[in-house]
């Protein structure tokens, strides 16, 4: 059992959660690579997909996770913008919880929204990412895909590199990190970085080239500021020459370290099209890991006593 | 009808009074202070074991009418001001229309005289519709009763604005009240930018977004010599600018709210939006520099920055939830349970800060516990125990920071020009 | 709750003596190990699946395939309790066509059974799915048999069954336990 009801932060993560999700994920891989990839554990249990933010693979990923194992999922898709004057955010909970769904994941514009839906609904609540706050089932993703590649957590260095101040996915992998035992460096430029960097723990850097030798995972987040009225730095072009992963970046990496994104890419800006097709670019088991690690995000929340309905 | 409150410990620090006496009030007047008076025929009140202080006024509030009268009416947010012991406020102009105009201040003044329980000083507005662009009509409003000129809520955005408006201002010996915030530094954040903003993944304003326009507007008050009075000051280097002003003898004052005094941004856990508010919850570090500030008279008033918010929006994603805490009903148990109990400061102290200095700040009439005033007395029960509740509040509004404390000390009883505002605990009226 | 021993029903010798003759049925039933594959559900059946491989191929000469069954997410019971540890299954080798033997130390209500005969289901189609259990301790609650048992042992609901095996306990045995307060 995990420790938490929900997993809206990292903070609801222990370590020993951590490597439960992680070690249960390794069993459904099994099942994703079977022809038949479809198991009845949580059949009778209704997953809501509730996403106020355009997303396509975390939704579908998600999507697919609930139908491997039996549940009944349902997509809600719906406008966050301030500007549409719909329902509340409160209301669409309480709307949700009077048709007594078993797990709502949510994807939504603000920082905030899962724990507001946990106030008013008893379900358990999976963040699919809340503004730029956290997204922790793509950080237990990312350590999955990591322990795949490289056998082990601990002690890694894991270079984050990009726009760490509005990345939810850094939001979540920092902490995710520090709990097993390894080391966030996160490289940006100090446009880029946090107000506070010393609070997430990690090691700040703004110096890329430097760092390279040390990292065992170079982890380049997605930039994209084209319209922004104050970038932060002053064009893609120099984005790309300061920061972005390129063939010759890669050689500077220890032979042994792989090279990770969240996606959806920008190829030529974060990360060069030959370093993300190459053997090194662990860029697509990400996505595999996905399913598998919210597969067991599910088994692990909606399984044992506490949770629901007796069988 | 005559009044004896007999018997209480009377505080005023403008009369250099503090000792158990007995006042007498005859037709709203304050007709004797002493010793053992009598009046006969005077409705004697027992104030033993009370604590009696010169009408506490609150020159920062949000009465939200006209136009927003879901939120607060002048009748429900002047009823949460004698419930919190305060016999006046002055009240902002950014209400739906902005009060910018004469016959905007006649109708607050005139609702205030239909349906208000304690005195309401209006604030015009320094430029029209608060635009930042054209100046308001100052002269007219102070004709119709405006007590000082504030674009309260966002502050004047440029600083040739701000200029032109001290310049104006000035020739009507009224204070120009700042919000102090240069909003493109500010950014649209909605924490304080730092710990809680990198930890709960919210945009931060940082406190210089705050301290630029402090020093602006101190150095603009220098240049025009316009009386300048800088609203909800929160973070320590506004306290030490404002210090160093008033050393060279700028005509300047400021004021804190209870809520920058008492929390700091570590409250912040959970995306409560009762906590949300700007200027936002600085650190503590920044809260202890209040506290000094108030000490060493550097700070001339609290002030709460009262506003109400209905239930529905205060109820939305941090981010998008308005702005502010209400501040009535709870500032002065605050100030007593963390500032008097503790023995911080004393009751002299509370009504520098609570009624004399906020009175010379926007140049109010002044209140003293001496014959010959108008009778605006608080009368405050020391000792009482209050559970902030949101059934507690006789506000409008619930949206309070403080929802969920438990205070020592509030105001039993309130009379504004003789006449009960508030009486046994109870709203009068 | 705690469980003593009540009476050990099989020594080393006899689950040795078991499995032995288990290996044997299996082949004359089946005519030979051409078409059969054995799937041990874990964690005490995958060794004894092993175990009777390794018999089968000491008496016919050819090795037999072996695969790892868990049924965590199989079982009908997955919101009332979480199994404490899930692992990975591992069936290496085409199921259509075959004989799936399945293989578990104790047969009792069967519901374990149901859920390891939908999960090989769910790699293809078998010709036809055998039982192999060392203990049968009856309460049957869905209609299941085993083909091969290696003993039958009457019990009480409220007494376990405890097969100890030398590649996990360190011994070969068969114990009845019987609780001293609350049930299973």
């Amino acid at each position: 059992m995990l420790t938490s009801k929900h997993i809206m932060t990292m903070d609801d993560l222990s370590a020993d959660d951590i490597t439960l999700i992680l070690d249960t994920a390794e069993s459904f891989a099994e099942v994703n690579q079977r022809r038949i990839k479809k198991l009845p554990t949580l059949r009778g249990r209704t997953i809501v997909n509730l996403f106020f933010e355009p997303s396509t693979r975390t939704r579908m990923s998600f999507e697919i996770a609930s139908k491997r194992l039996s549940a009944d999922g349902v997509n809600f898709t719906a406008s966050s913008s301030a500007t549409v004057k719909g329902e509340t955010l409160r209301d669409t909970a309480k709307t949700l919880a009077a048709m007594s769904c078993d797990l709502v994941v949510v994807r939504h514009k603000y920082a905030g929204a899962p724990q507001m839906l946990a106030e008013v609904m008893d379900c358990s609540i999976v963040n699919g990412g809340d503004g730029v706050h956290e997204h922790p089932t793509q950080a237990l993703l990312d350590l999955y895909t990591m322990r795949q590649a490289l056998g082990r957590l601990e002690g890694l260095r894991v270079g984050i590199v990009g726009d760490i101040c509005h990345s939810r996915v850094a939001g979540s992998l920092v902490p995710a990190l520090r709990k097993v035992g390894a080391t966030p460096v996160i490289i940006a430029p100090p446009t880029l970085m946090p107000a506070r960097p010393d609070v997430l723990g990690a090691e700040v850097a703004y110096d890329l080239d430097e760092v390279l030798p040390s990292l065992d995972v170079a982890y380049l987040l997605r930039v994209q500021f084209e319209r922004a009225t104050r970038m932060p730095f002053p064009s893609n072009r120099e984005y790309a020459m300061l920061y972005g992963m390129n063939l010759a970046r890669m050689e500077r990496l220890p032979s042994h370290a792989v090279v990770m994104h969240p996606g959806p890419m920008n190829r030529g800006v974060e990360i060069s099209a030959d370093v993300a097709d190459s053997t090194r670019s662990l860029i697509l088991g990400q996505v595999e890991s996905g399913v598998a690690v919210r597969m067991a995000v599910m088994y692990l929340l909606l399984g044992g006593a506490d949770s629901g309905a007796a069988a | 009808m005559a009044l004896l409150l007999r018997g209480g410990r009377v505080v005023d620090a403008a009369a250099g009074i503090d000792e158990v006496l007995d006042i007498v009030i005859d037709n709203g007047v304050i007709t004797g202070v002493g010793a053992d008076l009598e009046s006969p025929g005077a409705e004697v009140v027992d104030c033993s074991e009370k604590v009696l202080l010169p009408g506490l006024v609150d020159v920062h509030v949000h009465l939200r009418e006209p136009g927003q009268e879901y939120k607060e009416t002048i009748a429900s947010g002047t009823r949460a001001a004698a419930h919190g012991g305060f016999t006046a406020v002055a009240c902002m102009p950014n209400t739906d229309p902005v009060v910018d105009s004469g016959s905007k201040v006649r109708f607050v003044v005139e609702r205030a005289e239909e349906t208000a329980v304690v005195r309401v000083y209006p604030i015009g507005a320094v430029t029209a519709g608060q635009s930042g662009e054209q100046l308001a009509e100052i002269g007219d409003m102070v004709a119709e009763g405006a007590v000082a000129f504030s674009d309260d809520g966002h502050g004047v955005g440029s600083a040739g604005m701000a200029r032109v408006a001290m310049d104006y201002i000035r020739r009507f010996d009224v204070p120009y009240v700042a919000h102090c915030e240069d909003v493109s530094l500010a950014a649209g954040g909605v924490v304080n930018e730092g710990v809680v903003s990198t930890r709960m993944g919210l945009p931060g304003q940082p406190a210089l977004a705050e301290e630029l326009h402090v020093a602006r507007e101190i150095a603009l008050a220098e240049l025009t010599g316009c009386r300048v009075h800088l609203a909800h000051l929160s973070t320590a280097a506004s306290i030490a600018l404002v210090r160093d002003a008033k050393a060279r003898g700028v005509s300047v004052t400021c004021e804190v709210t209870p809520h920058h005094l008492f929390l700091d941004e570590d409250a912040i856990v959970v995306y409560d939006t009762n906590l949300k508010m700007n200027p936002p919850l600085r650190t503590a570090a920044d809260r202890e520099a209040l506290v000094a500030g108030l000490l060493d008279g550097t700070v001339d008033a609290i002030a709460t920055d009262h506003a109400p918010h209905a239930p529905h929006e205060k109820e939305l994603e941090f981010e998008l939830a308005p702005f502010g805490t209400t501040g009535l009903e709870t500032a002065l148990s605050l100030v007593n349970t963390n500032l008097v109990a503790s023995g911080t400061i004393g009751w002299a102290e509370v009504t520098k800060v609570m009624c004399h200095g906020p009175r010379a700040s926007l140049g109010l009439p002044e209140m003293r516990l001496e014959a010959g005033y108008p009778a605006d007395i608080t009368i405050v029960d020391p000792e009482a125990r209050v559970e902030v509740t949101a059934e507690w509040f006789v506000s409008k509004a619930r949206n309070s920071a403080f929802l969920g404390s438990s205070l020592l000390g509030k105001a039993s009883d309130v009379l504004v020009g003789g006449a009960w505002a508030l009486r046994n605990g109870k709203v009068v009226g | 709750m705690g469980y003593r021993v009540k009476a050990e029903v099989m020594d080393a010798e006899a689950v040795d003596r078991a499995l032995t003759r288990i290996a044997h049925e299996i082949l004359e039933a089946n005519k030979g190990c051409g078409d059969i594959a054995l799937a041990g559900i874990m964690t005490r059946g995958v060794d004894m699946a092993n175990r009777l491989a390794a018999r089968i191929e000491r008496i016919e000469g050819t090795p037999v395939a072996v695969g790892s069954l868990d049924i965590s997410f199989y079982r009908d019971d997955v919101s009332i309790r979480l199994a404490p540890e899930v692992h990975t299954t591992d069936i290496p080798y085409p199921v259509d066509g075959r004989t799936i033997v399945l293989v578990d130390d104790v047969l009792y209500t069967g519901r374990t059974i149901r859920a390891a005969m939908d999960a090989i289901m769910d790699y293809g189609r078998p010709a036809a799915i055998q039982l192999a259990v060392l203990v049968d301790r009856g309460h049957r609650e869905l209609p299941i048999r085993a083909d091969f048992v290696g003993k039958n042992v009457p019990t009480a609901r409220r007494e376990r069954v405890k097969v100890l095996l030398e590649e996990l306990d360190g011994r070969d045995a068969v114990l009845i336990m019987e609780d001293d307060g609350e049930g299973e």
